[in-house]
């Protein structure tokens, strides 16, 4: 099995530990990884600020880049769901004809990470350990965009050593929503806030999802707290074995 | 309540941005906690009810698809129904914006001599700033519908389409009863509020002549009109009154009498969690010696047709006022409707009320959302709010582009710079660095930054901010030992 990984910009820049983590797990699964070293940003941020033509001109780039890729998996659920489901508006507004056909059989190809594993590798089981309490986050755009479903319960529920506790109000916003949290920051805090009260009464000892933008806004208010959790990306708990646990 | 409470603007032409509007909000720990109290429990109810309908995808899609329909051919279906109320003893008005509706409903209350008016479920009114107008007019409006009653008595403004004084609770309704009605006896036992208000409401009922209604739906196919609610004031207004002028916007139309089975199953249990609003009214024109005698109905366009001409935004005029886009919004949850500025607040009003100003004013709606999309999970019309609030993004943007200042506008150039900076992995990675050193200075020993300066303490005002690592993942992975096969079977 050969894959392409998009990384996102801002993992790449900011958390690259995920990066690795993802790379480390495909690869002990037998999966040959590229990395196309032009790749930047899917244009997510743009588009959903309103920047329609300057989000494209990223949009079009991604197209050209994976045209004639077998499969891209992609660690972000969000940016998953800027392709899936902002890319067919962006192109038919201002794309062509055959940026249309190129976008329409690249789609199919594009995979997040959950998904890749379950459905494109057919497991659940990936051989993980990770003997800690840990309480899943559930990423709007997983949720709602993506419908990735039970995929993350299934792959966590196969970890060993994982004691999974149930987070209330899983379907409730996190307040991250990108430029939200800097234009609307006073609301966005309020909302962070009552997910952090949910969180924190889990009593575990890490929260994941399968985006790190979410993480990154529940990470910062955790560390800022000085609370007893921590943030990881799913793939950096299912990274890890018995001999190679999550570095401090 | 009056010590705390705060002055809401629900004019989008004066009301200040939503993030500034939510300010004081926030900080009324009252007000929220009955928010979230409020829509705590009608999501529940909601929830349960719907997941007894095993067709509730195929009601919503039935109820999207019916006006679909009618919205492809308003003009044709608006005109049936103005023939069909019309040979029914109905008089239809056409009012382009709300001055011209405010003059009709003016004009005929005059030719009626009314003093006053008793009102019932009609937003739409409070759209058009009708109230005031007519107490210019000398004519005095008696909010009949509970929830209004207590906010025009307690000088507030509605902040939820279904349950106007959401906001308020019951020890402060009592507050405003004993002072307005002067009920000093009263206990904020629920029983004991309705019971006093329906003493109040009913002296106005038997003695006012003159009422105005909103309408749910308007049938083109016989010309009836329609309004649902819980309290049977609604009947009492559409029965009693010898004029009565029901105001309703022009998407308000449906074509068929037996579209209301889809409409009136979505209605109830998306706004109340009902199987069956408790009282459904319709009615027809005139019946000689039943019923108000001289019935008039103002269709109201005031901004809605230019939304159809644009096909995205088109389905902001599929909405049948459910509000279970506000129960479920995280946004409306911490804020309540107040900070929207508008009558009609939540994640629809934050589409809808930009529209409606032909977006002059209220540019900061369509950002007051985090894009979470439980809006357009729940609505029974499935209206796509994430999507019609980017495409109103897109249009704020290119209103920004065409301004002089734009380049003092930090978020704007920021979002342009960082155009170019994608345009190429060799800038991409550069930026990656220089950003490093930028925010050198602002990061810990530990690696994690906890202030930031200018738009950057937006974030930190409330969330560390981990500083950029040394290494990128891409720098990482260039550096690696190339192997020609790195699958797993390493030896």
């Amino acid at each position: 099995m050969r894959a392409s990984l998009f990384i996102t910009c801002y993992n790449d820049t900011l958390f690259p530990e995920t990066g690795r983590a993802v790379v480390r797990l495909l690869e002990r699964l037998g999966v040959t990884l590229d990395f196309h070293p032009q790749q930047t940003c899917c244009g997510q941020m743009h588009a959903n600020t309103g920047f329609r033509a300057e989000a494209f001109s990223q949009a079009k780039r991604f197209v050209r880049l994976y045209r004639d890729t077998e499969t891209v998996v992609i660690p972000s659920t969000s940016c998953v769901a800027m392709i899936r489901d902002q890319y067919p508006g962006l192109f038919e507004e201002l794309g062509n004809e055959e940026s249309r056909k190129d976008l329409l059989a690249l789609l199919p190809r594009v995979l997040e990470l959950s998904e890749f594993l379950i459905d494109k590798l057919g497991m659940d089981d990936v051989g993980a350990y990770f003997p800690h309490r840990v309480t899943y986050h559930a990423s709007c755009h997983g949720l709602r965009g993506l419908h990735v479903g039970d995929r993350p319960f299934r792959l966590l529920s196969k970890v060993r050593g994982l004691e999974l506790v149930a987070l209330d109000n899983l379907d409730r916003c996190c307040g991250f929503g990108g430029t939200f949290s800097i234009k609307n920051a006073e609301v966005s805090s309020a909302m962070l806030s009552a997910k952090l009260r949910d969180m924190l009464s889990t009593g575990a000892e890490f929260c994941t999802a399968l985006d790190n933008s979410c993480l990154m806004h529940l990470g910062g208010a955790l560390h800022r707290q000085f609370a007893a959790m921590r943030t990881v990306h799913m793939a950096e708990i299912l990274a890890c074995t018995e001999s190679a646990e999550l570095p401090a | 309540m009056s010590a705390e409470h705060h002055s809401v603007v629900l004019d989008p032409r004066i009301a200040p941005p939503f993030p500034a509007a939510a300010l004081p909000i926030l900080r009324n720990s009252q007000l929220r906690k009955n928010v979230a109290h409020a829509t705590d429990v009608i999501q529940a109810k909601r929830a349960r009810l719907v997941a007894e309908k095993t067709d509730w995808q195929e009601l919503r899609s039935a109820a999207a698809a019916i006006k679909n329909e009618t919205l492809a051919h308003l003009d044709h279906y608006l005109a049936e129904f103005e023939a069909n109320c019309t040979a029914a003893g109905g008089h239809v008005h056409w009012a382009a914006d709300a001055a011209e509706a405010r003059q009709i409903i003016l004009q005929i209350l005059r030719a009626e001599n009314a003093t006053e008016v008793i009102k019932i479920k009609t937003m739409t009114s409070a759209e058009i700033e009708l109230n005031p107008a007519l107490e210019a007019a000398g004519i005095h409006a008696v909010e009949t519908d509970l929830a209004e009653l207590i906010l025009q008595l307690g000088d507030d403004q509605p902040s939820h389409i279904v349950a106007p004084a959401l906001h308020v609770n019951r020890s402060q309704v009592r507050e405003i009863f004993a002072r307005r009605m002067g009920r000093t006896d009263l206990s904020d036992d629920p029983e004991a509020l309705t019971a006093a208000a329906r003493s109040y409401l009913r002296k106005k009922f038997l003695s006012v002549d003159a009422a105005i209604s909103g309408a749910n739906f308007l049938v083109a196919e016989t010309g009836a009109v329609t309004i649902v609610e819980s309290e049977g004031n609604g009947r009492m207004c559409l029965t009693l009154p010898r004029t009565l002028i029901a105001l309703a916007g022009i998407e308000k139309v449906i074509p068929r009498f037996r579209d209301l089975e889809v409409f009136l199953q979505v209605l109830a249990r998306s706004a109340t969690g009902e199987r069956m609003n408790p009282y459904s009214s319709l009615w027809t024109g005139v019946t000689p010696g039943d019923g108000p005698q001289n019935f008039h109905v103002v269709l109201l366009d005031n901004g809605r047709s230019p939304i159809l001409a644009r096909p995205v935004e088109r389905q902001t005029l599929r909405c049948i006022r459910c509000a279970a886009c506000q129960n479920t919004c995280p946004v409306y949850r911490q804020t309540g409707g107040h900070a929207y500025g508008s009558v009609y607040g939540g994640p629809i009003g934050a589409i809808l009320t930009p529209q409606l100003m032909r977006m002059e004013h209220a540019q900061s709606l369509p950002y007051a959302s985090s894009l979470c999309a439980a809006c357009y999970e729940v609505c029974p019309v499935k209206i796509n709010i994430p999507e019609v609030l980017i495409d109103l993004r897109a249009q704020v943007i290119d209103q920004e582009r065409s301004k002089t200042d734009r380049a003092f506008d930090l978020m704007y150039v920021a979002m342009r710079v960082a155009n170019g900076i994608f345009a190429s992995a060799a800038r991409f990675r550069l930026a990656q660095r220089l950003g490093r050193i930028a925010l050198w200075p602002f990061t810990r020993k530990d690696g994690w930054i906890h202030a930031l300066p200018s738009l950057g303490a937006r974030w930190t005002m409330t969330r560390d901010l981990r500083g950029i690592p040394r290494e990128s993942f891409r720098a990482w992975w260039a550096a690696r030992p190339k192997v020609e096969s790195r699958s797993g079977e390493k030896s």
